[in-house]
């Protein structure tokens, strides 16, 4: 399948890339890494007049360290990504997660910021995102704002961006001492988006679960928060009676997808197990 | 790749490395979409977007304004000269075959159905054009559950027909002679078990999409496609338009894969032809992936009614199956025989005293049916394997026990079966034994008793298939009686050149096989001559006269044996010449290694090469002989080849999430003298991994108004080799005896065994838990529910093949981001 | 139409493409680099795997003026001068890794891809590393084996 025809611009800074979005109007479209849009555009269910492609934005790209957190370019790939060592150290469970994203080519092109304003609720990143409170940094026309990762996503495909912004920056806070990070992914085929993903980070205080956030994948419209799970987690010992209990109330407040990929009853099932399994791994490492 | 040098002892037996590879893997490919000529307009085909409809109004003025387009067309344009579709296999002589225009001109009746197509200067204008062609429909409703369709006053995938129901084929043993009465065997058994079967709708997925390039020439055309079968597309050419047979030539380049998928002729080769013509201009079209999985037909979907009964002992006494075949809304080239072969593979490798066989053909509002590697004897490999598990549980007897107790000894052989097939070989026991062996079975079934004894929430289950399949399609006179319109010879011409270089001409048409590697492989065998030396010329109606093209496992079997039957008159040409030129005579010669020499003369020898070089030069032949050294041969076989075998399979069931791992797998294939066995080792891993795409990953699901909702790659999962484990193969070469390389076929084997060898496992692995039965594919899900006893088990849906109860679909989500 | 500047397989192009062309159109139909094949449209069969300035990508799934200013290696690129196969295509003739060979060019450019980031793969990261690019023919078994192969034999990167 062929695209139907549209027009491109190809700004080489972030003032270009937002006036040139502004300039395009409504139905202009950025162009990250292409690797969701691109077979959206060819199967043809999407008509945009304009692509902003920001991928000439130098500044857009890499990883950097800012005090209390790291600040991950929103065109960094996912590649890149995987083997920033700040990330390694500082975010393991981007990493791990994203090494889940599609497959070896798609990583080469597909961007760490491109993903998440995708905000498709079957992506892996968003809901690390979510469990990680990172801070999305967009530019508009008004300049420049800070939305956290709550606030964020707002339905399926659908984030707090408006059109004329463009995502530059996402801001994730250093987990300290104590943390630890495991993102479980549960898909039909390797290459399939997951029908559910468990991303759990925990802080162990003497042995036994002081914090933990868990962030569900494809639970919902938007990624979402197990919280009752997070609070029974409070001062549990990491045990698989323990922790297990505590993930039955996984799917609570969720309100899963039923496709060809699983039932939402299924979904809420895999989500308890999930949780389970990604707790206690995170709770071993 | 391979330089000339001193030949091994014998071709036939050697790993030999593909000459097909050459090309293949520097990409320097032919396919049909890589041909462009001069003055080539591009096709783009509007697709009907609802399962049944009536097509009130066509508007393709719009269209015809847009940048680039040269013409637009729709069914009524060509409704005078566009014919049938047609389908040459009547199965029985009252079958409904229902209207199969190659651009609908009333009606659609399946989502994809081609309705019109534009031809423009690009292929982008002539996909942008499509927008601009307004169609207004009349919805009909959708026909989508076969049992409903054929129920009173259900309704109709074509009003003209009267009814959904396409035919009944049936066979009965005591009937036909060939064993007891079904009826008597049902009356008395002391144990029955009855099971239905679901064998999804499954799309071949061939890696190249379809591509027709049709060339005009006067009155003539030429047409690349690609097809598995040149020769029947040139006739049904000629037949269907009307174009005179003479006037055609067909010609099949680099094929990416078919697996059935490309067998038929197909509407789009009709559609690009008619254009072309119009047009008078060369016209190419090719289809997206998702045109293809929409539009090219797919294959399977039957539901399966299975009854066999035994006496307490575990002895067979009789098998009554009866099938629903889903035709779609259309009969292909052999829709309605695709489930009707699986009469003679429900019986297996067992010996069952009474035998009935039942298959009903239905239209549905779906993509049409038709063959998928395998083709009917995977459908019934499945049901007798997965029903023979279901017994040997009835009975409380080991499943490994009751298939040795019922199959056919070695010392029995040959063997004619229940359905009336002659096997002339086999050797059941040595493959199972081997297999058994290979698996380290009966630790496994220690690990297996030890998870069960600890609740272990991850279960171990080993399945077995034990499978023959008829391969060579097929004797003639067999296809007569079948009601198959075609015959099912092959043919093969043999020449040396005159530097004593070698063209083997074959009509078995490739599509990665390997062909050209194993045919030279017994040429050089036959004629004495190097490997290299031989090229091997296929798919071209103009350079190869006569053939019947490739599926039914058929290439080696008759294809090969009419190689052996070329150069064996090739042969006993060159003596002829060659004791004229020796001056000896015919019976004191001896040929091997490619030279004659007179008995008893040790000095006197003279190659095949000089030989052919003397029928050149023709300075001094014998007598009436022609200035050639040429043979052809076309070998018709007296009966069909059954390779066996035996597959073992263990996986692990996470019984917490349903996700299944196959933890090893084992085959062990008998298909007689393998000509390159590492050729054939290939076939059977892309065999094996096709069944267990069956088992686990893929089905064509139609959603409650008819659309296909497993529409692309993301939603359609094929596997990949993440998904998979190593296999470990292994052989016995038991030969056949009906044809001189002791070959039975290898395309089709590893399919037919695999599925039920997955599906055993599953069951096996969650039989204590109460299952017994998992419907295909077993996903996660599915085994969930089967252990909580809730939906996904057994039934199909009410709405169709609606796979999980659900009618919803996602929008297109990739895995990318 | 948009200008684009191109190495393709050592050379240099300068071009006019309309922003909507992806890039394996570009290389099949302006460059006539057919070699390079299309099986999907949704970038999940990575039959049309190229390297792009030293990565493989899905070139179904880029657009040529993405490429702009870019190296692209195709499969028509590997080898020697001399005719001289590239290791990886070595080993997959040497290993039987490929039957119709529609999915052969991408699947060698993306076995290369993955030797040159892990040399040594353990039989699970081969076929991790290959999960982007689907067969029907081979049931991965020899393509596993090429890689094994090619990554004894030490491909140079």
């Amino acid at each position: 399948m062929i695209p139907a025809a549209f027009d491109y611009v190809r700004p080489t800074a972030i003032d270009e890339a937002v006036s040139a979005l502004a300039a395009a109007g409504e139905d202009a479209k950025v162009l990250a890494g292409g690797q969701s849009l691109i077979p959206v555009l060819r199967m043809r269910l999407a008509y945009p007049t304009t692509l902003v492609d920001v991928g000439k934005i130098a500044e857009l790209r890499g990883v950097r360290d800012d005090g209390d957190a790291i600040v991950i370019g929103s065109m960094t790939t996912h590649r890149d990504v995987m083997h920033d060592p700040l990330v390694r150290e500082h975010a393991p469970v981007i990493a791990q997660a994203t090494a889940t994203v599609a497959d070896a080519q798609v990583r080469h092109l597909g961007t760490f910021g491109g993903s998440l304003a995708h905000a498709d609720p079957a992506g892996d990143l968003p809901a690390v995102a979510l469990a990680l409170d990172c801070e999305f940094v967009a530019n508009g026309p008004g300049g420049v704002r800070r939305i956290a990762a709550a606030d964020f996503f707002s339905d399926y495909l659908t984030t707090t961006l408006s059109p004329d912004e463009i995502l530059t920056a996402v801001r994730v806070p250093k987990l300290g001492a104590g943390w630890s990070s495991h993102y479980e992914k549960f898909n039909r085929v390797a290459q399939a988006w997951a029908i559910v993903g468990v991303a759990a980070l925990v802080r162990r205080d003497n042995g036994a679960i002081a914090e933990a956030r868990i962030g569900l994948t494809n639970m919902g419209s938007t990624p979402m928060r197990a919280s009752a799970t997070e609070s029974a987690l409070a001062g549990a010992e990491p045990t698989a009676a323990a922790v297990g209990a505590a993930a039955e109330l996984a799917a609570n407040g969720t309100s899963p997808p039923s496709d060809l990929s699983g039932q939402a009853d299924y979904r809420e099932h895999l989500a308890k197990v999930l949780t389970r399994r990604a707790v206690l791994a995170a709770a071993a490492r | 790749m391979t330089a000339t040098g001193e030949r091994p002892a014998a071709e036939i037996g050697q790993s030999r490395r593909r000459k097909e590879d050459a090309h293949l893997i520097t990409g320097r490919t032919t396919w049909t979409d890589n041909l462009t000529l001069p003055g080539m307009l591009h096709l783009a085909i509007l697709r009907s977007p609802m399962a049944h409809a009536r097509i009130t109004s066509i508007d393709t003025s719009a269209a015809k304004q847009r940048p680039g387009v040269i013409g637009v067309f729709s069914g009524q344009d060509f409704k005078d000269v566009q014919g049938d579709v047609p389908c040459a296999w009547p199965v029985t002589e009252d079958i409904v075959i229902p209207p199969a225009p190659p651009l609908a001109v009333a009606q659609v009746n399946f989502a994809g159905d081609a309705v019109a197509v534009v031809a423009a200067r690009s292929k982008a204008e002539a996909v942008d054009a499509l927008e601009a062609i307004e169609i207004e429909y009349d919805p009909l409703p959708p026909v989508l559950d076969m049992e409903e369709a054929l129920k009173e006053g259900a309704p109709l995938v074509h009003e003209s027909t009267g009814t959904n129901h396409s035919y009944t084929w049936a066979f009965d043993s005591g009937e036909a002679g060939s064993g007891g009465s079904i009826d008597e065997a049902l009356a008395g058994a002391e144990v029955t078990v009855k099971r239905r079967f679901i064998q999804q709708r499954l799309v071949p997925a061939f890696m190249e999409p379809r591509s027709t390039v049709v060339q005009p020439i006067g009155e003539g055309v030429t047409v690349w496609s690609a097809t598995q079968i040149p020769h029947v597309l040139r006739v049904l050419l000629a037949l269907s338009l009307g174009i005179p047979e003479h006037k055609i030539r067909v010609v099949a380049p680099d094929v990416g894969g078919g697996f059935g998928g490309k067998i038929i002729v197909t509407p789009e080769e009709f559609i690009t032809t008619l254009v072309a013509r119009r047009l008078g201009k060369p016209c190419k079209w090719t289809e997206s992936r998702s045109e293809s999985i929409m539009a090219a037909h797919h294959g399977r979907d039957q539901i399966q009614d299975l009854t066999i009964t035994a006496t307490r002992d575990g002895t067979i006494t009789g098998l009554d199956v009866h099938l629903y075949a889903d035709m779609g809304a259309y009969l292909r080239l052999l829709t309605p025989g695709v489930p009707t072969l699986g009469a003679f593979m429900f019986n297996g490798i067992y010996k069952i005293p009474a035998y009935r066989f039942t298959c009903e053909g239905v239209f549905t509002t779906k993509t049409p049916t038709d063959a998928y590697r395998g083709a009917g004897r995977p459908e019934a490999t499945y049901g007798i394997e997965r029903i023979m598990d279901e017994l040997a549980a009835e009975l409380g007897m080991d499943p490994l026990e009751l298939r040795r107790r019922n199959w056919i000894k070695h010392e029995e052989f040959p063997f004619t079966t229940v359905s009336g097939l002659t096997y002339d070989s086999g050797n059941y026991e040595a493959a199972t034994d081997r297999a058994l062996e290979l698996i380290g079975w009966d630790e496994l079934g220690k690990e297996q008793a030890e998870r069960r004894s600890r609740n272990d929430p991850v279960q171990l289950g080993l399945g077995i298939s034990t499978y023959t399949e008829m391969c060579g399609l097929a004797p003639s006179r067999i296809l007569a009686a079948l009601r198959y319109a075609a015959g099912g010879w092959e043919h093969a011409s043999v020449r040396m050149l005159p530097t004593g270089k070698v063209e083997l001409v074959t009509g078995s048409t490739a599509h990665g096989q390997g062909h050209e590697t194993a045919f030279s492989q017994i040429v050089a065998d036959h004629l004495g001559v190097p490997f290299e030396d031989v090229e091997v010329i296929h798919g071209d109606t103009q350079a190869v006269p006569r053939g019947m093209d490739t599926y039914g496992s058929r290439s080696l079997v008759l294809g090969g044996t009419a190689i052996v039957q070329a150069t064996d008159k090739l042969v006993a040409k060159a003596r002829r010449l060659a004791a004229h030129m020796l001056e000896a005579n015919e019976d004191d010669l001896e040929f091997a290694d490619g030279k004659f020499g007179v008995r008893g003369v040790p000095d006197s020898s003279m190659g095949l090469g000089d030989i052919a070089f003397a029928a050149f030069s023709a300075h001094d032949l014998p007598e009436g002989m022609d200035p050639t050294l040429e043979a052809e041969s076309t070998f018709d076989p007296s009966t069909f080849s059954f390779p066996h075998g035996t597959h073992l399979c263990a996986v692990e069931v996470d019984t917490e999430t349903g996700r299944t791992n196959i933890r090893k797998y084992v085959c062990v294939d008998d298909v007689g003298t393998p000509i390159n066995p590492l050729i054939v080792e290939g076939q059977v891993h892309g065999g094996v991994t096709q069944g267990i795409a069956q088992a686990l990953f893929e089905e064509a699901v139609y959603d409650e108004a008819g659309n296909l909702t497993t529409g692309t790659f993301v939603d359609y999962t094929p596997p990949s080799a993440a998904d998979l484990p190593s296999y470990t193969t292994d052989r016995t070469e038991t030969p056949s005896t009906t044809n001189p390389l002791g070959v039975k076929g290898v395309g089709e084997a590893g399919t037919i065994a695999s599925t039920p060898a997955v599906i055993n496992a599953i069951v096996d692995a969650l039989r204590p838990m109460g299952v017994n039965d998992i419907r295909m594919p077993a996903t996660p899900e599915r085994v969930w529910r089967a252990i909580h006893g809730a939906r996904g088990g057994g039934d199909r849906a009410a709405g169709g093949t609606v796979a999980y109860g659900g009618a919803s679909t996602s929008t297109l989500d990739g895995g990318t981001s | 139409m948009t200008k684009i500047n191109v190495t393709v397989d050592g050379v240099a192009y300068t071009d006019d493409v309309e922003p909507r062309t992806l890039l394996v159109h570009y290389l099949r139909e302006q460059l006539g680099k057919v070699g390079t094949v299309v099986g999907c449209d949704t970038s999940n069969c990575g039959a049309c795997t190229v390297d792009l300035d030293g990565q493989a990508v899905k070139s179904c799934a880029v657009l040529a003026v993405q490429a702009d200013g870019s190296e692209v290696t195709t499969i028509e690129g590997l080898g020697g001068p001399d005719g001289a196969l590239d290791p990886v295509q070595q080993a997959f003739h040497d290993t039987h890794a490929l039957q119709c060979g529609f999915c052969t060019p991408g699947m060698i450019m993306a076995v290369r891809d993955l030797l040159r980031q892990n040399p040594n793969p353990s039989e699970t990261e081969i076929r991790e590393g290959i999960e982007g690019n689907l067969c029907r023919c081979t049931g991965y078994q020899n393509i596993v084996r090429a890689a094994q192969a090619a990554a004894a034999a030490g491909v140079p990167a």
